[in-house]
């Protein structure tokens, strides 16, 4: 089975996962309004890095100023997710994953001249993390739009199940057992806001001025954040009733339009059923959805899991904390959605107040205990993709 | 297994090791090839070359497999990698926010900054319940790719795959190797 060895998270309310989740169940955020930032004519609301702090800490790590902003993150959450283990980063047997839609497409703004154009390419992005941990292996980018941080989740499941380059069985015709191609994957997420990003959402009428407010009848679009994040995978044979797994990973589409959700749900709707299978939902202490404070997204959203069968249910969703952290937000979340079974707690869907969706969904503004040990991890993005993830703490039968 | 392969660049195009004959060069090529031998479908217009690319090297190949088309199903995946990922809608993006006196971000250009839109398109046109993602690698690393594929057959709903090399980084400059792969 596919476990978790380790994790960090870096954002505006903390420099790892514990600093974080305090913040998280404490109901902090740092979205704020930014009038005038980056020369942009319209205000905006996102939850940005302090990148001074960032700096000099990476700087403590030998990341210095060779690194560009969203490098440095990456490999800092990396960097602070291997420290907690005896992983050599420099071995064959691990992988790096990145998970980003932008990466340094900040470079393309003819007014940076400070790094090489090729930078701006995420596979050169990526290998600056490997080669910074001396890994030989080609770094995989997954660039699935934001769905990317569950893709990438996936990708990691599925590295370390897989066996040799060319997919050969894994029992070669002697009987004999081929071994796995890799032991460990990093995987890590990561989006920095720039005004690029921003003024593309603007342009899509997708930003709210306001902190958003997902699932909410007020609700009126969604706010961007800067944040890294990395969960470091192995494969084990036994498992004990404290390690994390990945059970099932699902990627679906809606095949309906490459920029508006599904009305009927169906990409989400099919992700969620696939990763479910035959399991009990009364197991799961909840759904952890996209929850992007959009009209479109969260009513989606509720369709689907209208449609799973899986309106009883609870949901909650992150974003009024972080706002949306693109390539960060799967792995993210999913790392607070981990620490908040580890503290028996459903985290507060920070925004919402009254439901404004077309199906009862079961949403709170504050935490509830929960004594579950599983969680669905949901996402969707642009191009109709939708990815569901089932993390269950000790696994599932 | 592998079945059916296209190969697509600015100045030659091969289905299943077959040169396919043409007039045109770079993107005009594309769209000769969508008006000889697609022709029904004017969403193709709004694309950006990349999607362009992909739709009608994708075109081609299930034309090839002969199979019955437009029927919706969920175990084929449309899996592609590229080193350039949107690069090219990316720079036609970021002209439209250069200049601050002549600032004109547009929604039909910035939905195209994100490389899987084209896995979405050629969803769309199939009715792809499947899959659908985009990898970015280094380098056309073909250990890499058919490494990745089969491990996408992990996933028990998935029985083929529309798959392999896309990559664009201007109207002159791209390159399509793509393929039909089934589970063995």
């Amino acid at each position: 089975m596919i476990v978790k060895v380790s994790d960090n998270i870096i954002s505006p309310l903390g420099m790892n996962t514990a600093e974080n989740y305090a913040a998280v169940k404490a109901g902090r955020s740092e979205l704020k309004r930014r009038d005038g930032l980056w020369n942009l004519p319209e205000p905006f609301t996102a939850s940005l890095m302090n990148r001074e702090v960032v700096n000099e800490i990476a700087a403590q790590k030998s990341i210095d100023d060779r690194y560009t902003f969203f490098e440095k993150m990456i490999i800092l959450s990396a960097v602070k997710a291997l420290e907690q283990t005896d992983i050599d980063p420099s071995s064959d047997k691990v992988l790096f994953v990145l998970s980003t839609t932008k990466g340094n497409v900040f470079l393309l703004d003819k007014r940076e001249t400070g790094f090489p154009q090729e930078r701006v390419l995420l596979g050169v992005a990526a290998r600056q993390m490997t080669d910074y941990f001396h890994n030989p292996n080609a770094p995989i980018v997954v660039s699935n739009a934001c769905i990317s941080g569950v893709c990438a989740q996936i990708q990691a499941m599925r590295e370390l199940e897989g066996f040799a380059d060319n997919g050969a069985c894994p029992v070669d015709p002697n009987g004999k057992r081929q071994s796995h191609k890799f032991d460990y994957v990093v995987v890590v997420g990561c989006d920095v806001q720039s005004a690029f990003i921003v003024s593309g959402f603007q342009s899509f009428k997708a930003l709210s001025v306001e902190p958003c407010k997902p699932f909410d009848a007020n609700r009126t679009g969604l706010n961007l954040g800067d944040a890294a994040a990395t969960i470091i995978y192995t494969r084990k044979d036994t498992i004990t009733d404290n390690d994390w797994v990945a059970c099932r990973g699902a990627i679906r589409n809606d095949a309906n339009h490459i920029s508006g959700p599904s009305r009927t749900g169906e990409g989400s709707y099919r992700a969620l059923k696939a990763v479910l299978g035959d399991m009990n939902p009364e197991k799961l202490a909840f759904i952890n959805t996209h929850g992007t404070a959009t009209l479109y997204n969260d009513e989606m959203e509720s369709v689907a899991i209208e449609r799973a069968g899986l309106a009883q249910v609870p949901v909650n969703g992150l974003k009024g904390y972080y706002g949306h952290t693109m390539g960060a937000a799967g792995i993210l979340e999913t790392i607070l959605s981990m620490q908040a079974i580890d503290d028996n707690n459903i985290l507060a869907t920070k925004g919402f107040e009254t439901l404004g969706v077309t199906h009862p969904l079961v949403l709170s503004n504050e935490n509830k205990p929960t004594n579950k040990r599983a969680f669905i991890k949901l996402l969707s993005g642009f191009g109709g993709c939708n990815a569901a993830l089932l993390m269950a703490k000790g696994g599932v039968s | 297994m592998m079945k059916h392969e296209v190969y697509i660049t600015p100045n030659e195009v091969k289905v299943d090791e077959k040169v396919l004959s043409h007039n045109e060069n770079g993107s005009a090529l594309l769209t000769e090839l969508y008006r000889t031998h697609v022709g029904d479908y004017p969403k193709f217009f709004k694309m950006d070359t990349l999607s362009k690319l992909g739709f009608v090297a994708s075109e081609l190949l299930l034309q090839a497999e002969g199979a019955p088309r437009f029927e919706p199903r969920e175990d084929r995946a449309v899996i592609f990698f590229n080193r350039s990922a949107s690069l090219q809608a990316d720079t036609a993006y970021q002209a439209t926010i250069q200049d601050p006196d002549n600032f004109f971000p547009s929604p039909a250009a910035f939905v195209y900054t994100l490389p899987n839109i084209v896995t979405g398109e050629i969803a769309i046109r199939n009715k792809y319940f499947g899959e659908t993602s985009f990898i970015v690698l280094e380098d056309c690393d073909k250990n890499i790719m058919a490494r990745e594929l089969q491990n996408a057959f992990q996933d028990p709903m998935t029985k083929s795959i529309l798959g392999g090399w896309l990559d664009c980084t201007d109207e002159n400059h791209f390159a399509a190797k793509l393929y039909l792969i089934y589970k063995s």
